[in-house]
């Protein structure tokens, strides 16, 4: 192992936490704000990713598919908050678990019949192919540095969003005491609606960005889905902070465990076994991370008791 | 109410496809995977297979999506061997969710035939005189990429699969063949499609050649990151990351990449080109390996029905085992454990106009078999 690698694979832990925290941040922010858990979260991944992968067949334009995915999710939001998910804020969350889930398979389904079942074709643009050597010792791929700029743009913009601006205020308010903020005459459905819709266009744009470089299929955004309801649970629900350094952490703990572990079991143990025990283990240490962390903290790290 | 759920009540009578007409001689089950991740597989099996049996009058075929889990697919065999009635099973995709149905199946005196999932177990230990494999033992592609490896001169090959029993017997297929050493080794996690971490140790490996199996989504994946990190190094894999649904989303990341398979498209013989058009002309799309699978398995299955009844298990089964059709692979037979012997190709990705489709460059493995036979006890 040297120190190259070493941080290589950091970079690509990080890369992968910002990731995560795009998908976060809109599920910490729906439920710190309108106290719904919505599994169909994974889904807005999805239809962003297919939304990019519509308009760059048709354009050829990244840049366009981009737009696409955050405009496309933004709308699917818009639309199932003000047809479904208004209805289950007073119900509790068993209910809100059970419909959301629903809408999963709906949305999955529907997706499938419209697009077919097979994977979508959707690649970064010729600008951001290929390496760029870092320190002139580390050659790191171009795109996944965007990736990583783009989370802290969006981190950002979100901190300023919720700090300096009136629906910031409004959100806060919300997160704190609903009711109140209703009294005070604080349209609240509309602003139930625009955090849903926020939330929808940032996973929509995480599937996009994503997408490009994975595969745009149906189901892609249920395995990150999970992922992101560990984030926020490290982090502490509702907190963005808490979605910000958490994404981070499972990101580098992610990475950096599955590639490492087996190098350090194999001080003591037979390549194979290292190779199968470690990567069994790298596969279980965010989960491991989260129980530590609830177990000092358990509200999170930034959550409120 | 009382009307919606009558209609309701009514609509799921009707939807529910166990309304045959008379004259029907055999009844076959298919399980497969049509809805969710990966069901691109499944429904490349079900045209196939329905492409080969269309107009035959003596078959009739009930379809059931298994969502590519276990516990379903058991529900739905034991609802088709119980209620249905039906004489034959077919159509699993996933290995796991083979040994999950296969061997009651097979012991309820039912035949299943295999149009994919080729597990180990059931190739040795576990072999039975109902069931026969019309694709392959899962190792076989492996195999030959790792014979394939040794003749490209690979010397120091950087392997990886997903950690599960198909990733497992895949790096072990490769091996049993390759005759070089491992510049590395790494099980994946499952599902798992960002390979970053895994690209920069292959980078750092010094390899000469990449070795991968990660079927449907994970393949499409690896080869995009692969190609845009600049690692000069030939790749090589099974089919499944190269068939013709994956292709379209790899893109041009895929030109040039081996592969092996024991089909293509460019087989030279009259049974694969009419199945070829045929298929393009019904649905309008070229088929992969897993249609010619299906296809396969159906005229395997009418083959069989000529001489003999269903109902007559005996006769019915040497039927099978003569697998006297016209296979789209060209020459096939089953060896004693009822899996194929088989030639297996290297295939190459290639542009035709702006479609990404495969041909093949060489013969990796002549009539070739697997390890299994001798622990099957048949």
């Amino acid at each position: 192992m040297t120190s190259i690698l070493f941080i290589e694979q950091l970079l690509n832990g990080i890369q992968f936490g910002t990731m995560l925290f795009l998908m976060s941040a809109g599920l910490t922010l729906i439920f710190g704000v309108m106290g719904l858990i919505n599994l169909a979260h994974g889904s807005f991944y999805m239809i962003g990713a297919f939304c990019a992968a519509l308009v760059a067949g048709i354009t050829g334009s990244f840049w366009l598919a981009l737009g696409a995915s955050l405009c496309g999710a933004a709308i699917a939001g818009v639309l199932i908050e003000i047809l479904i998910i208004r209805r289950l804020y007073r119900r509790d969350h068993l209910d809100q678990v059970l419909a959301t889930f629903a809408l999963i398979l709906l949305l999955s389904e529907g997706v499938r019949w419209y697009f077919g079942a097979f994977p979508l074709y959707l690649s970064i643009p010729d600008s951001l192919n290929g390496t760029v050597p870092i320190f002139s010792e580390i050659i790191y791929s171009k795109y996944r540095l965007f990736i990583i700029l783009m989370g802290f743009l969006i981190a950002v913009g979100l901190y300023l969003l919720i700090t300096k601006t009136r629906l910031g205020i409004r959100i806060r308010a919300g997160q704190n005491d609903r009711e109140m903020i209703s009294a005070l005459g604080v349209d609240i459905s509309k602003l139930y609606t625009v955090v849903f819709a926020l939330g929808a266009a940032l996973a929509g744009l995480s599937g996009a960005m994503i997408g490009a470089i994975q595969s745009v299929e149906v189901g892609m955004g249920e395995p990150i889905l999970i992922l992101a309801f560990v984030v926020i649970v490290i982090g502490g629900i509702g907190s963005i902070k808490g979605a910000f350094v958490g994404s981070i952490l499972v990101g580098v703990t992610d990475t950096l465990g599955r590639v490492f572990l087996p190098d350090l079991l194999k001080i003591f143990m037979q390549p194979a076994e290292a190779t199968a025990i470690g990567s069994s283990i790298g596969s279980m240490l965010i989960y491991i991370l989260m129980a530590l962390i609830l177990i000092t903290k358990p509200s999170g790290l930034f959550g409120k008791s | 109410m009382k009307k919606l759920k009558t209609t309701l009540a009514a609509l799921m009578i009707m939807s529910s496809s166990t309304i045959f007409a008379d004259g029907h001689q055999l009844k076959v089950g298919m399980i497969t995977t049509l809805s969710g991740g990966g069901s691109g597989l499944g429904i490349d099996v079900r045209d196939g297979f329905m492409l080969a049996v269309k107009g035959n009058e003596n078959i009739s075929v009930i379809i059931k999506d298994d969502q590519r889990k276990p516990d379903i697919a058991v529900q739905l065999a034991d609802k088709m061997i119980q209620s249905d009635k039906v004489d034959v099973l077919t159509g699993i995709i996933w290995s796991n969710l083979a040994m999950a149905v296969v061997p009651a199946a097979v012991n309820q005196g039912k035949f299943y035939l295999s149009p994919n999932a080729g597990p180990s177990k059931l190739a040795g230990k576990g072999c039975h005189e109902n069931y026969f494999n019309v694709a392959w033992q899962n190792d076989n592609l492996h195999e030959a990429a790792g014979g394939y490896a040794n003749s490209a001169g690979f010397k120091n090959s950087f392997i990886l699969a997903p950690n599960y029993p198909a990733g497992k017997d895949a790096l072990t297929g490769y091996k049993r063949f390759f005759k070089g050493k491992l510049a590395g080794e790494i099980y994946t996690k499952l599902g798992q499609k960002d390979y970053a971490a895994e690209i920069a140790q292959i980078r750092a490996s010094g390899a000469d050649s990449v070795f991968f199996f990660l079927p449907g989504g994970m393949g499409i994946g690896f080869m995009k990151q692969f190609s845009q990190s600049g690692i000069n190094v030939p790749v090589v894999g099974p089919a499944f990351s190269f068939d013709q649904g994956i292709l379209k989303a790899v893109g041009d990341a895929a030109l040039g990449v081996k592969n092996t398979s024991q089909w293509s498209k460019d087989i030279d013989n009259p049974a694969n080109k009419k199945f070829v058009s045929d298929f393009q002309s019904e649905y309008g799309r070229l088929p992969s390996l897993y249609a010619s699978q299906g296809y396969d398995t159906g005229k395997l299955l009418i083959s069989a029905m000529i001489n003999a009844k269903v109902d007559d298990k005996d006769k019915f089964r040497d039927e099978l085992r003569k697998a006297n059709f016209a296979s789209t692979r060209g020459k096939f037979s089953f060896d004693k454990n009822h899996h194929p012997i088989q030639d297996i190709y290297v295939r190459e990705v290639i542009k035709e106009g702006k479609t990404l489709t495969n041909k093949i460059v060489s013969v990796g493995l002549k009539d070739h078999s697997n390890v299994y036979v001798s622990e099957c006890k048949m």
